[in-house]
């Protein structure tokens, strides 16, 4: 495989297999091309997912810095960013960059795993526009790995913010009654946090004359620049992630989005905040980082507690699941800004776990959904007589969400608020009554839903898991199992990272 | 130097006045019955004028007729827009001007009349050139808009742009007639020269005045949503496009080059019209429902962005104006021809429902529109995108971080609009099955389409290149 540029392979794979949908759908009736789009779907997805393990395997975790680099200039005058060799203060331009580290490597397998998830899901429970909802998905798709493997700032602004379109999209065509408020939230609110990124980055590219990833991850900015310019990313990454206080457009999102979008938009998209802080705010700024300390732990610990209480007071399991998404991503922020290797790795740890196990808990909400056709909690109840095999696999991924020793929740979550503990014991010690509130509010849900006795009439024919949905399922539980018995798979991978991130704050390991 | 010399100089505006009036002349004796032919003639006589533009790119700077008339590089740049701008809604507007009963003659022939008045304007080195080209634009204009004369709208529309489009002539003769009697000069150069008095800042002052209007930006931009909607869609597809990165750049010419010793007093001004075109652009289309009336408040927000790039100053800003209007006039020219596609039954409807469902009936159009929609709100990575980078960059180079903030914050309450209108496409369920569109609008829409992505966000580095080597950066 040597000259193949595989990043680019695995990003642009499942744009052209949407473009191939695409122009069949042109061609060919609305039945013909909505039975041919989900096969080729399928397998666009999985091809991506196979390059995304070549990747890996290609990828040597040992290393520090970026690998599988690919480059060719893209705008600027006088561009040199490609030119390998180059002082920092030679570098100009805007570069079509791409790279990963491990962080980067895990969060697009991540991706490509989940994404043939949700389209294998969607064989049953879409029935409208088929071909256009595989078409959508694959774009998402490209722009979400795209945002993990740009190593240019313009580059990855232009992934980041395009994933809006396909998911405003997504929510509109496929969404539920009140999508019309939901796609609009989300994509108004996203936008102005991410139009102040754009002012920063290109006041940067004013500063540095370049907006390539590693030239500005050194690049020295004034002290008090810094504040301002960790602000717009702050304003950025906090709506994305979703931080309190600028939350509110998740619950909204998910409640209205169909399966596939909320299983995307909580796995992967979430991510992207908790990613940019990484990769961006931290390395860029570290002076302003370590001044904003006690602003994010301050955050981190408000979500944790107040979202857990919110969660609490849901009838609507989406919605419970959504507001656990904000507790869960408090812990990623808390994990990130104590600036040490338990607390970033944690929170590295901590989102892919949570992509895995939200995206489970958003399928299991979807399973009961495509039968009853209603979110209620009060709806449900008894679900365990007649399904058992669904009770099971909730029942673990539950436990997952609320940090079981053994499953992935419980590693992310113990290890950022040791790494919290090091840095503020007031901190963790809120943090950790997040954990007892996520028992609450989970346990909860799955009495209230699973247990009792069976007393909705509608409910007395409801059928347990078909073979997709427990393949779906199973997949996720074996996931979620494993990286909370090995850890270490992980960890090899993003320790490299997390040494870089910790030197460039220049409070690590050498 | 000779007439011949002149006349090579202004070539593409020659070019233009005698196809406009050797075809007056021939269609006077045989009429109408070759008004489509007339039509494909104008269509050639403006894509020669914009090839010969485009050529004179790289003659640098070179004066005619005693220095009242000069070509520059940024100009004849902002000439080939132009006049490809004016070509492609005369070639678009066949169909629409058959149904809407307005396939005469005169139609073609004042597209040429006004395309060339935004030339000459464009290449004016003397307020009285400049007043020339203006209101040669202008008395073209007025017509345009009322020329569908059997409708009420029309007429009324043509008649507020006349009354309102008189003052703004009537504030710009005035600014130049101040500026004349403090400097003794009408040649830019000689201007250019003067020092800084109040006298002249007042002409200053009413010269902005006059040529806001033309741009259509806030404060003088109240015509504009009101001839938009009345005035027939394939004039108003040429008023969006081609006077107005004209009128732009023109705008941006005076300040650079005739004022260059006030800049620290027209910079304010600009940048004050600047924020309330953006704002008033952004808020106004909330609540409308008619979409010639929301494209025209669109077009106020983006002249307003454009207008950050000026008030940065010539060597932050003049790249930046070229590549943010030439980008917005392509995405435009889209657009109308998606108002162009409208119609139900030959007559045009054009109110955001009648949008509805226009995915599921004709994909092909609806995606260029959505790609359009979001290439002018500026949504990456779609070219607009770039466009709104290169402005931010001018004005965060000239300090002006508050402007570039009301841009970005006006950009959030415009996607309010531009959301509604991919949102009837994409989500509503489908109104009335609508005509066939037209092979000419079609095919613009899909050209265009393919232009704002991928085509210039893989290429943005050509553009950029042409609009810094144009301003000679």
């Amino acid at each position: 495989m040597g000259g193949l540029p595989i990043l680019s392979v695995i990003t642009f794979l499942p744009l052209a297999g949407a473009l191939l949908i695409a122009v069949f759908r042109a061609f060919a009736g609305d039945k013909a091309s909505a039975a041919a789009s989900k096969p080729v779907a399928l397998i666009i997805t999985l091809a991506a997912f196979v390059a995304s393990i070549m990747a890996l395997m290609q990828f040597n975790p040992a290393l520090s810095g970026y690998q599988l680099g690919e480059c060719a200039p893209w705008f600027g005058h006088n561009a040199t960013v490609c030119q390998a060799g180059l002082p920092a203060d030679q570098v100009k331009g805007v570069a079509y960059k791409l790279g990963v580290d491990g962080m980067a490597l895990a969060l697009i397998i991540l991706t490509t795993f989940l994404t043939p998830l949700v389209i294998l899901h969607a064989f049953k429970s879409v029935e409208q526009r088929v071909a256009e909802y595989m078409i959508a998905f694959l774009m998402l798709e490209t722009l979400m790995i795209g945002v993990f493997c740009a190593l240019d700032l313009v580059l990855f602004y232009a992934f980041f913010e395009g994933g809006l379109i396909p998911m405003f999209i997504i929510i509109g065509v496929w969404g539920g009654k009140n999508k019309f408020y939901a796609a609009f939230k989300f994509f108004l609110y996203t936008l102005l946090g991410s139009l102040l990124l754009l002012a920063a980055l290109i006041w940067m590219y004013n500063a540095a004359g370049t907006t390539d990833v590693p030239t500005l991850q050194n690049y020295p900015f004034a002290k008090d620049v810094q504040t301002w310019l960790w602000l717009a990313f702050f304003a950025s990454f906090a709506v994305k992630l979703p931080m309190f206080p600028v939350h509110t457009w998740l619950p909204d999102a998910h409640v209205e989005a169909p399966t596939g979008g909320s299983v995307i938009l909580a796995g992967v998209l979430l991510k992207m905040g908790g990613y940019g802080f990484l990769r961006f705010s931290l390395p860029m700024f570290p002076d302003a980082s370590l001044l904003f300390q006690p602003l994010m732990f301050t955050l981190s610990v408000i979500a944790i507690v107040y979202a857990s209480l919110v969660a609490f007071r849901q009838t609507d399991i989406k919605k419970l699941v959504a507001y656990s998404s904000v507790a869960h991503m408090g812990f990623v922020t808390l994990g990130i800004f104590s600036f040490n290797e338990q607390g970033i790795q944690g929170a590295i740890y901590q989102m892919l776990s949570h992509g895995v196990i939200s995206a489970a808990l958003f399928f299991c909400v979807g399973v009961i959904y495509d039968r009853m056709h209603t979110r209620e909690i009060s709806f449900y109840g008894g679900l365990v007589h007649r399904m058992p095999i669904y009770a099971a696999l909730f029942m673990l991924f539950s436990m997952a969400n609320v940090g079981l020793p053994g499953t992935s929740g419980f590693v992310g979550e113990i290890l950022t608020m040791v790494g919290g503990f090091q840095a503020s014991t007031w901190a963790a010690a809120g943090a950790a009554l997040g954990v007892i509130l996520s028992a609450v509010y989970m346990l909860t849900l799955y009495r209230r839903t699973v247990f009792g006795e069976m007393t909705n009439e509608k409910l007395f024919d409801i059928k347990d898991v078909t073979m997709t949905e427990f393949f779906i399922l199973g997949l996720l539980a074996i996931s979620a199992l494993v990286l909370g018995v090995a850890p270490a798979l992980i960890f090899d991978l993003t320790k490299a990272s997390t040494v870089d991130i910790l030197h460039m704050i220049g409070r690590g390991a050498p | 130097m000779t007439l011949m010399s002149d006349l090579n100089i202004a070539g593409p505006d020659a070019l233009l006045a005698a196809v406009g009036l050797a075809g007056l002349l021939l269609c006077a004796i045989i009429g109408d019955r070759f008004a489509p032919l007339m039509r494909w003639l104008v269509v050639i006589a403006l894509g020669v004028a914009s090839a010969l533009a485009f050529a004179q790119i790289s003659w640098g700077h070179v004066d005619a007729f005693g220095g009242l008339y000069r070509i520059a590089p940024v100009t004849s740049f902002a000439k080939v827009v132009t006049y490809g701008m004016a070509a492609v809604t005369t070639f678009m507007s066949g169909g629409a001007l058959r149904k809407q009963g307005m396939d005469r003659y005169e139609y073609s022939l004042l597209t040429v009349f006004a395309a060339m008045g935004a030339g000459v304007m464009l290449s004016a080195n003397d307020l009285m050139t400049l007043y020339m080209g203006i209101e040669t634009l202008s008395l073209a204009s007025y017509v345009l808009a009322a020329f569908q004369r059997d409708s009420v709208k029309s007429a009324e529309a043509g008649l507020k742009y006349f009354v309102l489009g008189a003052l703004a002539s009537g504030l710009l003769l005035y600014g130049s007639s101040l500026v004349y009697g403090y400097t003794g000069a009408t040649n830019y150069d000689d201007i250019a020269k003067a020092e800084s008095s109040v006298g002249l800042t007042f002409g200053l002052v009413l010269l902005i005045c006059g040529l806001a209007f033309k741009a259509s930006a806030a404060p003088f931009h109240v015509w504009t949503p009101d001839v938009y909607e009345g005035a027939p869609a394939p004039t108003v597809s040429f008023f969006a496009t081609a006077p107005k990165i004209a009128a732009v750049v023109v705008l941006g010419n005076v300040m650079f080059h005739t004022f260059p010793l006030l800049q620290p007093g027209w910079q304010g001004i600009i940048a004050i019209i600047s924020a309330a075109s953006m704002l008033i652009g952004a808020f106004g289309a909330l609540m409308q429902n008619n979409i010639k009336r929301i494209l025209a408040y669109s077009s106020i927000n983006n002249v307003g962005f454009a207008l950050i790039a000026i008030a940065a100053g010539q060597s932050a800003g003049e790249a930046a104006v070229l590549v943010y209007m030439t980008l917005y006039v392509i995405a435009t020219l889209g657009m109308f021809g998606v108002v162009l596609a409208l119609r139900r039954g030959g007559k045009a409807v054009e109110d955001i429902a009648d949008l509805n469902g226009l995915f599921k009936q004709k994909p092909g159009v609806a995606i260029g529109m959505v790609l359009l929609v979001f290439s002018v709100a500026g949504i990456p990575p779609l070219a607009g995108f770039f466009g709104k980078y290169q402005v931010f960059q001018a004005g965060l180079q000239a300090n002006m971080l508050w402007l570039v903030l009301v841009g970005a914050v006006s950009s959030v309450i415009s996607l309010g609009y531009y959301l509604r209108i991919v949102w009837a496409i994409m989500v509503k369920p489908q109104s009335e099955p609508l005509d066939r569109t037209e092979w000419p609008v079609a095919t613009t829409v899909l050209v265009t389409g393919l232009a704002v992505f991928p085509v210039l966000t893989i290429g943005i580095q050509r553009l950029l290149d042409a609009a810094i080597n144009a301003s000679g950066g």
